[in-house]
């Protein structure tokens, strides 16, 4: 792998599933073509995957912007949804505002944001009420 | 086990993933809630799951499994089986529940 910083960006479209894990497949391939790790490659997936389907289902969509140095992984997913009321109650496993049809296909069991802790070396929220919300991921390749 | 031994033992439909039929199956991995599926689920397992939407594609995608199973024929939506062709899943159908297929594969992998 090159010294070089690779930077990735994606549009989340909103409330639409036909396109929901296409960035984080993407960069998922973009990691293997690389060679990293595929235990660094599966976590970096996961949680991107994780908040790119909140920024589809809460978020009203967004923006994700990914680069990868030779160090580490950075992901940021940014939208301009409702944000997050209380950060410390959404990050409780079991702990969803999602509506019923989206229980019914498999997502909002209240384990997004904890499986993104779960899998990154850093998170950082960054959220206000009626104006959105910013995940940073940081994945540490090493 | 391959993918293709398994399905051709259980006499289960191949939708989808005709050159990825290859793999190994590792074991196999039952759930529908995909989030608890993308954490839990191991690579190289087969997945059992009930839902047949777009999503399950990019679930297989990031979790590595060899194949995703349908049970009790359930049908599979169309961009589903188009997306799992680009990306090189295989899904299969079984007319079996989740648990005699859980119990067949056992049997199977012992």
């Amino acid at each position: 792998m090159s010294d070089s910083i690779i930077n990735l960006s994606y549009n989340i479209p909103a409330n639409d599933f036909t396109f929901a894990g296409e960035a984080s497949s993407n960069v998922k391939k973009m990691l293997s073509q690389l060679g990293i790790n595929p235990m660094v490659i599966k976590r970096a997936a996961i949680a991107m995957y994780e908040a790119e389907i909140n920024a589809v289902i809460h978020g009203g969509g967004g923006i994700a912007d990914i680069q990868i140095s030779p160090e580490k992984i950075f992901i940021c997913i940014k939208d301009e949804g409702p944000g997050i009321p209380d950060v410390e109650v959404a990050m409780q496993e079991g702990y969803s505002t999602a509506p019923e049809y989206i229980r019914e296909m498999g997502f909002g069991a209240g384990m997004g944001l904890p499986n993104i802790k779960r899998y990154a070396d850093e998170l950082q929220i960054d959220t206000e009420v009626g104006k959105g919300t910013t995940v940073k991921i940081t994945i540490n390749i090493n | 086990m391959k993918v293709n031994e398994l399905a051709q033992k259980l006499d289960m439909k191949i939708l989808t993933g005709n050159e990825t039929l290859f793999k190994d199956i590792t074991g196999v991995y039952v759930c529908d809630l995909l989030s608890w599926v993308m954490s839990h689920a191991e690579k190289g397992n087969a997945w059992i799951t009930i839902h047949t939407h777009l999503n399950i594609v990019a679930v297989a995608l990031l979790t590595e499994v060899s194949c995703v199973i349908i049970p009790e024929n359930l049908a599979v939506e169309e961009n589903t089986i188009k997306k799992a062709e680009e990306e090189g899943i295989v899904i299969l159908s079984s007319s079996l529940s989740a648990y005699e297929l859980c119990y067949r594969i056992h049997e199977l992998l012992a």
